[in-house]
């Protein structure tokens, strides 16, 4: 049991460095291409699900034209079942601040902001105080870096960055047609990079080790480790910082009840994995990607109705502004429920599987089009468990 | 110029200047992608996805209307997954609109109606969703009425009430699957900013927003013996109600309107024209009467600039917006009101009628005018002044309904008396215009001499859309007891749609502007473009119908307001004069301050 753990990592929730800020200090002198080099050489991708990459991005808003620039990290932390993001604000809030300077100085931003969503803010207090001493900090090493919380609302779409600039700005968090991307028109129309509280941590691990020994961690497409959110049939649910690129059989196995028949990777926007395709699923952009939502189910789960659940979720949760995402969820919804009732024929199934699939070409934003990966996932593989 | 864009669309290679969308490109080609969000005067939206197309390596279909062309795409307008797409997409509408067609107002007029014809849907590929909605229809307004469950939420209205109009009265509210049109905190239209313009009615795809319509009251009406019925027609319904009915847009069709008229059974057919002249020699003289307050008096309490109130919407945005500038607006009636009050006063006593079986019907390119003629104040009569206000479209209706050809209508002339005009009037209907006509005449009885301009066609007075034309005249030589006037540089300026109006008067407000006089329509390219005119309406259309307004002003063979014979005899034999006790009583009103919530 004990040779087959996982291995543990201490990346995120480690040791910044031993005096106070010592890595952003040594960062700030560094030339930009340098630091947009080391990133590139990581191999980092954005923490938040997507998965781009992140040196690609802030070299977008580096070159991006204005004098006006932002940073913004996204700490709207809402997919189900994820709660990494709350643990390292409140347990590594400077590496985050640092990370985010680290980025205004490489693409030029005056300006940091952290979107927090309205359910932590209890963590305000905290943070607050925090970022006093950051500002104190950065002040003496001759970088002028403010950076500013902003509290959401408590809408999930939110989180969705475009639709959270909007938010942001004061208006409805709507998604904004794309392109342009933020790196050109973000937050008040000004080139924005945004990333996860998780990557810019990341970033300032980099910097304080070096890309090459990031590198020993995860594989070639997934580079560096990952912190999750264990939960559902578990005995052990928790925050873990793993390496990426794990096999989801091991995870199981660790994680486990023993008796576990499907794991929901990703969060209700994340697929759905039964049992049998344990083995050959990798947990990583190469295989199933997450934001680090992994919720486990035993056979005492009704996959219907986790998934009546999700759709539940996203019925309430979609903008709904966009016609495939506000009408198409409360179909998917009301039409699993017709197929259990026997008002439709199982064969209807299919249909709905193929409005999934539309909706995931063709919704505005990110929430509509990821609809379609728990609710094929889950139709496909337990298909019994929705019509019996 | 900078460089050309290459693409491929369905094959054929298109060149495009640099943030054209890929619905523009392919129309370029002839290539027409279905829209329902997307509107010409609009921003773009990119909410409804049904005119997403495939673009080669793209993981999803982007929505042609909100995506620029990229050097080097490869787009398919019509693939089998575009297809399917779009029908899902069509369909899912439909599951959630009260498709409940052949009761609609806008049944044949619809764009939702027509896709789902076009897709042949029908096949019911997805659950109703419309009996589980708690949809509300809010109908207690004299213009509009707003029912939900025809609404596909495309959000037409609401930037139209925005950006447009400055107003708002429209917001998106709650979200996802509860996600609606509404108001400020729900309630119904009359109790908020509506201004009752109908600019959200010209835009709605569906039957969601439409007129109050009273086309049976007319009817009945019509076929009451007991009854006199008279209508009078706005100089901007001539020239786009052969739209309505099957004709190109810019057509002048007044002679066929006033034979159409006449076969639906108006016991009288006058016209609106009649009073958008007399509304000129109360207005000028009201401007002089001011000026003169203020320059010869030194009165502090005139207030100037003073602005036109022929625009129903624009005066209770006026109310709403500020209050405090009520005075500022010219004291005149607008033309269909002023008209009203004459009918059952002059044209009756004149024609030996007993005004109580007086039916007077106005045809207007507008929906805010169906409110005006419910305000209480416009009973001057001791009767309602305007009986019922129909749309350019309700008249094309109820030409429709009595089965006439209207394009090979023959042509025939106003009745008298009330239906004489000039070309000064006609221009009421486009942005300028009021102004313009303003000027002709106060010019003219200021100095006794002809405005200096070719043809008495004032031009830097005609505005165009999107923009504050402001433009100015030098007065001299003047008659004597228009001594003050001398050298005096009339300011004026123009503004149409009332997010411009609202830059006017912010500056008013401000202190920062000098005019004397201001024109405000209400609507985007003035009259023409208003909320009751044919569907569709879109910046080309209205460029055909200013046209065709200034057409028909030159070609009429009197040309400023105070030439018009009818309205010399109206002074003569009813009047007295401008600005006289009668004037008051029946041509002047006053304002109400209204609450922003």
């Amino acid at each position: 049991m004990s040779e087959s753990k996982l291995k543990r990592v201490d990346l995120i929730f480690g040791e910044y460095s031993n005096t106070k800020y010592k890595v952003l200090a040594d960062t700030l002198k560094r030339r930009n291409e340098d630091i947009l080099e080391d990133l590139m050489e990581s191999g980092l991708k954005g923490r938040g699900g997507a998965g781009f990459p992140t040196a690609m991005k802030w070299k977008l808003a580096a070159d991006a034209p204005s004098d006006t620039k932002y940073v913004i990290c996204n700490a709207d932390e809402g997919e189900p079942g994820t709660f990494k993001d709350r643990e390292i604000l409140s347990r590594v809030p400077r590496k985050v601040f640092s990370g985010m300077a680290i980025c205004g100085k490489v693409i030029g931003a005056q300006k940091g902001y952290i979107y927090l969503r309205s359910e932590y803010k209890f963590l305000l207090p905290e943070l607050t105080r925090e970022l006093e001493m950051f500002h104190e900090h950065i002040g003496k090493m001759g970088f002028d870096f403010p950076i500013e919380i902003k509290l959401g609302s408590g809408a999930y779409i939110c989180g969705e960055e475009s639709a959270l600039f909007e938010s942001m700005e004061g208006f409805r968090g709507e998604p904004r047609n794309k392109p342009p991307y933020p790196t050109t028109h973000g937050f008040m129309g000004k080139p924005t990079v945004i990333n996860n509280v998780e990557t810019f941590v990341n970033v300032v691990m980099i910097m304080r080790l070096g890309p090459v020994q990031f590198k020993l961690l995860g594989t070639t497409d997934s580079r560096g480790s990952k912190v999750f959110s264990v939960s559902g049939d578990t005995p052990i649910p928790g925050i873990y910082e793993l390496e990426l690129g794990m096999p989801l059989d091991r995870f199981v196995e660790e994680f486990g009840d023993g008796d576990t028949k499907a794991v929901q990777v990703g969060g209700a926007s994340g697929f759905c994995v039964p049992r049998k395709k344990f083995k050959d699923t990798i947990i990583g952009f190469e295989g199933v990607p997450t934001g680090g939502s992994m919720m486990l189910f035993n056979s005492s789960r009704s996959m219907y109705n986790v998934l009546h659940n999700y759709l539940d979720f996203f019925e309430e949760e979609s903008c709904g502004q966009c016609t495939p995402c506000r009408v198409g969820c409360q179909q998917l919804r009301k039409g699993i429920v017709a197929v259990k009732k026997g008002d439709k024929k199982a064969g209807y199934l299919d249909q709905l599987l193929k409005l999934s699939e539309s909706m995931k070409i063709t919704a505005k934003c990110g929430l509509g089009q990821s609809v379609a990966n728990s609710f094929s996932s889950i139709v496909n593989n337990f298909k019994e468990e929705m019509i019996y | 110029m900078s460089k050309k864009i290459n693409l491929t669309i369905d094959g054929i290679n298109v060149s495009v200047d640099p943030g054209t969308t890929i619905l523009d490109a392919a129309r370029k080609l002839n290539i027409h992608i279905p829209t329902l969000c997307y509107h010409e005067d609009l921003c773009v939206a990119g909410n409804c996805r049904v005119c997403v197309v495939e673009q080669e390596n793209s993981r999803t279909l982007p929505a042609s209307c909100a995506t620029p062309a990229a050097e080097g795409m490869v787009i398919h307008t019509n693939s089998g997954k575009v297809r399917v797409a779009r029908k899902h997409i069509v369909e899912l509408l439909l599951s959630e609109h009260n498709a409940d067609c052949t009761k609609c107002y806008k049944n044949g007029n619809c764009e939702l109606q027509s896709l789902a014809s076009q897709m042949l849907t029908g096949d019911h590929m997805f659950l109703d969703l419309v009996p589980d909605k708690h949809y509300t229809i809010d109908m207690f307004n004299s213009a509009i009425v707003k029912d939900d469950s025809r609404c596909i939420r495309c959000q037409r209205c609401v930037r139209t009430c925005e950006e447009l109009q400055s107003v708002s009265a429209l917001s998106v509210a709650y979200r996802g699957n509860n996600m609606k049109i509404s108001t400020f905190f729900e309630h119904p239209l009359f109790e908020v900013v509506c201004t009752n313009c109908g600019q959200c009615v010209n835009r709605c795809p569906t039957g969601a927003l439409i007129e109050r319509n009273y086309v049976d009251q007319v009817w009945d009406a019509i076929y009451d013996p007991a009854k006199h019925v008279v209508v009078q027609t706005a100089p901007a319904v001539r020239i786009a109600l052969g739209e309505a009915l099957g004709m190109p847009p810019g057509m002048i069709v007044t002679g066929k309107m006033v034979t159409s008229l006449k076969r639906l059974g108006f016991d009288a057919v006058l016209d609106t024209d009649f009073t958008a002249d007399l509304t000129i020699i109360e207005e000028g003289y009201e401007l002089v009467e001011r000026l003169k307050r203020a320059l010869v008096d030194k009165d502090p309490e005139v207030a100037l600039p003073m602005a036109t109130s022929c625009s129903p919407a624009w005066i209770k945005f006026l109310e709403h917006t500020y209050p405090d500038l009520l005075p500022n607006l010219s004291t005149c009636k607008s033309p269909q009101q002023m008209f009203g009050a004459l009918v059952k006063t002059y044209y009756a006593q004149k024609k030996k009628l007993d005004p109580k079986n007086l039916v007077s019907v106005s045809i207007m390119p507008c929906t805010a005018k169906k409110f005006e003629a419910d305000r209480p104040e416009m009973r001057s009569s001791g009767y309602k002044d305007v009986d019922y206000v129909l749309t350019t479209r309700e008249l094309a209706i109820m030409i429709t309904q009595a089965g006439m050809e209207f394009d090979k209508l023959p042509e025939s002339h106003f009745d008298n008396i009330m239906g004489m005009s000039t070309g000064a009037a006609v221009i009421f209907g486009t942005t300028g215009g009021v102004m313009e006509a303003a000027i002709r005449t106060v010019y003219e009885v200021v100095t006794g001499r002809e405005v200096p301009f070719e043809s008495l066609n004032i031009t830097p007075v005609r505005g165009t859309e999107g923009e504050v034309r402001e433009a100015s005249l030098l007065i001299t030589g003047t008659k004597p007891e228009f001594k003050f006037l001398e050298g005096v540089e009339l300011k004026c300026v123009v503004a149409n749609g009332l997010a411009y109006a609202k830059k006017v008067m912010q500056n008013v407000k401000d202190g920062n502007a000098n005019y004397h006089f201001i024109e405000i329509m209400a609507c985007p390219g003035g009259c023409l473009g208003g909320g009751g005119q044919p569907i569709p309406t879109n910046k080309e259309i209205r460029a055909k119908r200013t046209q065709a307004i200034y057409e028909e002003d030159l070609g009429m063979p009197l040309r400023k307001s105070h030439d018009n014979p009818e309205v010399q005899e109206l002074y003569r034999d009813f009047l007295i004069k401008p600005l006289g006790h009668k004037s008051h009583e029946l041509l002047h009103t006053h304002y109400t301050p209204r609450k922003r919530y």
